[in-house]
């Protein structure tokens, strides 16, 4: 997982498999993040090549954790397995995804 | 031919088993994108078992991978914690709004769409529950492989 500030916004860039093993790490560092006072989030799936409940339920946990705080978390890049496992659970239903980091940055309010 | 594991029901030995029918199912043949249907299968119900199986004490867990004709693979899982019958489960709603979606469910609700098939029997104090993948590219849809007696 690597991270990017550009302008107001952070972007998050998931690598590899987030599954109940890595999924608390990830929600842990969002947290820190969003303490720290960050609220508008491109989290970029473009580099995940897996994604279990446990993956799903630490996105959605932050992304109800930012909706309190008028906060905005968009996804990008989903692909493979990761689309299907989004497509299943009716994830795309609640989440704004873009095709890339670009793209959900335009949407971004300014 | 079958290959089994056993472990310690703890998601500390998650990885462990992950690995074990990753490797399986390359050995069977199957493509990359479905073994990933299958891991997250046995991620599922694995962690369901390291749950919600054993409450009192800790317990084991087995795992077993048999390679069957016709590109099937057979998982059998079983585990001697309280029953526990996956296809009584309920489904899973969907609310549309962030503040209003459940966290948890989504497990089983995954399972069910990455096999082909799932049985489940309480046999005695052993709960065992077998998932049944077909290696998608194996089988052209047009052709289906035909199951059932007849060999």
């Amino acid at each position: 997982m690597d991270t990017e500030k550009i302008g107001d916004v952070r972007i998050v860039r998931l690598q590899g498999r987030l599954g109940e093993v890595s999924a608390p790490q990830f929600e842990d560092r969002m947290k820190e993040m969003i303490e720290e006072g960050e609220v508008l989030f491109v989290v970029d799936l473009g580099g995940l090549e897996y994604i279990s409940s446990a993956g799903l339920r630490s996105i959605l946990s932050t992304a109800k954790e930012l909706k309190k705080l008028d906060g905005l978390l968009f996804l990008s890049g989903l692909r493979g397995p990761v689309k299907e496992v989004f497509e299943i659970s009716h994830f795309v239903d609640i989440f704004r995804i873009f095709g890339s980091v670009q793209e959900a940055l335009e949407a971004m309010p300014r | 031919m079958a290959e089994t594991v056993r472990s310690v029901a703890n998601i500390d030995q998650l990885e462990r088993i992950l690995e074990f029918v990753r490797s399986c199912a390359a050995r069977a043949g199957f493509s990359g994108r479905r073994i990933i249907d299958l891991e997250l299968a046995v991620e599922e119900a694995m962690v369901n078992i390291c749950r919600y199986a054993y409450t009192e004490h800790s317990g084991e867990v087995e795992v077993a991978c048999l390679q069957e004709p016709g590109g099937i693979l057979r998982i059998e899982i079983v585990d001697r914690g309280r029953p526990f019958n996956l296809l009584k489960a309920e489904k899973p709603v969907f609310e549309c709004d962030i503040a209003r979606r459940q966290l948890g469910g989504l497990g089983i609700h995954i399972i069910r769409n990455m096999v082909d098939d799932i049985r489940y029997r309480r046999e005695g104090d052993k709960n065992r529950l077998i998932l049944v993948l077909r290696d998608r590219k194996q089988n052209s849809p047009s052709t289906p492989e035909p199951v059932g007696p007849g060999r």
